[in-house]
């Protein structure tokens, strides 16, 4: 079956996406869940939908206009999140709000209908264009090298960014550069899994991970990997029943997850028994 | 005896709250002070100042040079319960964190850092713990990672605050004889809530309601204590090893 299924350039693009989805959720997503900005996250993903409505007003590509709206929405709740006089989850819930709005509000300025807006809500890594895949390709080569050039001061600020600013680091720098890289990388990923579910990918795959191992490192080598299947076995699931991918990645996902917990249970119990306790 | 760093009546606070009043303080290389004050009284306000985590509204700060040329290293042991317990880490690569400074670029500890980061470690007696991560850690043992964590650059300063809290007697105690023996190498300023404990340690006792009062002397004054504006609690039940302070007129 793979090898027919691998006659169809369609199929092709989308494995070589999840692929590159895999690398760049693996590597941002470890940064994600350590510093513990999932709903962070999850407002910038919702705020670039306004973005995507701009870019559908304007007549151009939705990715770019979705990139820069995310990148500004991302710098600007880390200002925000700096200053005292907003708490940082209310400033986010703004956000994700607004940015939702806009969207909608010029999708239906927009003459005519929106053909493919549900590509971009839930996501389809069937018809990722040529230039997507290149997009997805330059970002996951940037996280690569930002993150081996700066590993151990992005592991030092992410632990504890009070002490590295005792030592003279540029914390604010850094901070706002691997923001607006989270941005990045959701903004790039939502024609995969779309808006609804691209925080999946970048949440559990390190929830797993984080179950076998607790160093930085492997979390993010090994949560690429756990992409890697999800995505796979959500695509082959996606074929055989012929039901959105993205819904089927996260289901394969979450699957993942739970066989991992039943088999740490196991693994427990027969230590336990070991000891006859 | 030579000067670290010098305080020039330093108004400082967040926002439009102006916390410290010109606050003037000389640290010198072999003081061990500490520094208490009733809560909001600017007792941290006063370590971010010398930190260089907040700046003055008005005043200066300034580092001296010591004849080894500069070194304006300050090792600092924040507050545990301000770090991320769940955070993936190994106690070696806190300590290791310690040796970096300023915009380093990619690469690898050397070897000479990692030998640091072990002496270090033995010194303080937690060898052991080195490959574990710090969710499985004490709150003893987490603190005295992060006293690692300060040490390991060879500060000449070291400032700690509230070390004793979250831990019991016991470590409370080693950590004062650790801190002793690292105030002949640095000078200690540490923060604490538990007045009496630390004048029994410390060389010299700051207080901070707004302004600060300092003696140089380890004997807390009655204005001292009328800035607390709280006695200190003394509950006793048999024999107990104690310090008696001396009565002290101005």
């Amino acid at each position: 079956m793979i090898s027919e299924l691998l006659q169809y350039k369609f199929i092709v693009n989308s494995l070589i996406a999840g692929i590159l989805a895999s690398v760049s959720c693996g590597i941002i997503g470890t940064y994600i869940v350590t510093r513990r900005m999932v709903f962070l996250s999850g407002g910038i993903t919702h705020a670039s939908f306004g973005g995507i409505g701009i870019g559908y007003y304007l007549g151009f590509n939705p990715v770019i206009s979705a990139a820069i709206f995310g990148i500004l929405s991302a710098l600007g709740i880390e200002y925000v999140s700096k200053r005292s006089d907003i708490r940082e989850d209310s400033a986010i819930g703004i956000l994700w709000s607004f940015g939702m709005a806009i969207g909608i509000m010029f999708v239906f300025l927009t003459p005519g209908y929106a053909p493919n807006l549900m590509s971009y809500l839930f996501g389809s890594i069937l018809t990722v264009s040529l230039i997507d895949i290149w997009l997805m390709f330059a970002l996951s080569i940037l996280l690569i090298v930002v993150f081996s050039l700066f590993y151990r001061l992005i592991l030092f600020i992410a632990y504890d960014q009070e002490f590295a600013r005792t030592h003279q680091i540029a914390v604010s720098f850094f901070n706002y550069l691997l923001i607006s890289l989270v941005a990045l990388t959701i903004v790039l990923n939502i024609k995969v899994v779309g808006i609804i579910l691209v925080i999946s990918l970048l949440t559990i795959p390190q929830s797993v991970a984080n179950l076998f191992t607790k160093n930085f490192k492997n979390i993010m080598l090994a949560s690429i990997v756990i992409a890697l299947i999800g995505a796979f076995m959500g695509l082959l699931i996606s074929y055989k029943i012929n039901i959105p991918s993205g819904a089927s990645i996260i289901f394969s996902l979450v699957m993942i997850f739970f066989i991992a917990k039943a088999l740490l249970a196991i693994k427990r119990k027969i230590l336990l028994k070991k000891q006859n306790i | 005896m030579s000067k670290i760093v010098e305080l020039k009546s330093v108004f400082a606070g967040y926002n439009n709250d102006v916390v410290l009043k010109d606050v003037s303080l000389e640290i010198y290389d072999d003081d061990f002070i500490g520094i208490i004050g009733p809560n909001g009284g600017g007792k941290t306000t006063l370590l971010n100042v010398i930190l260089g985590l907040i700046k003055p509204f008005k005043g200066s700060i300034e580092f001296y040079n010591n004849e080894k040329g500069v070194n304006n290293k300050i090792g600092y042991l924040p507050q545990t319960n301000k770090i991320d317990k769940k955070f993936p880490i190994t106690v070696k690569d806190v300590v290791l964190s310690g040796l970096l400074y300023g915009n380093v670029l990619f690469g690898r500890y050397s070897k000479g850092q990692k030998q640091k980061a072990t002496e270090t470690l033995q010194r303080i007696g937690i060898c052991d713990l080195k490959d574990i991560t710090i969710g499985e850690l004490s709150g003893g043992q987490m603190q005295k990672v992060l006293l690692a964590r300060a040490i390991v650059s060879s500060p000449r300063l070291l400032i700690l605050d509230e070390p004793n809290t979250f831990v019991d007697n016991q470590f409370e105690g080693e950590l004062y004889e650790i801190l002793r023996q690292l105030n002949n190498e640095m000078a200690v300023v540490m923060v604490s809530h538990d007045v009496g404990t630390i004048s029994s340690y410390v060389k010299t006792i700051a207080c901070v309601n707004r302004n600060l009062h300092y003696h140089r002397s380890n004997i807390i004054s009655e204005e001292q204590l009328a800035s607390y504006n709280c006695p200190i609690k003394l509950i006793t039940h048999g024999e107990v090893p104690h310090t008696v302070l001396k009565k002290h007129n101005h």
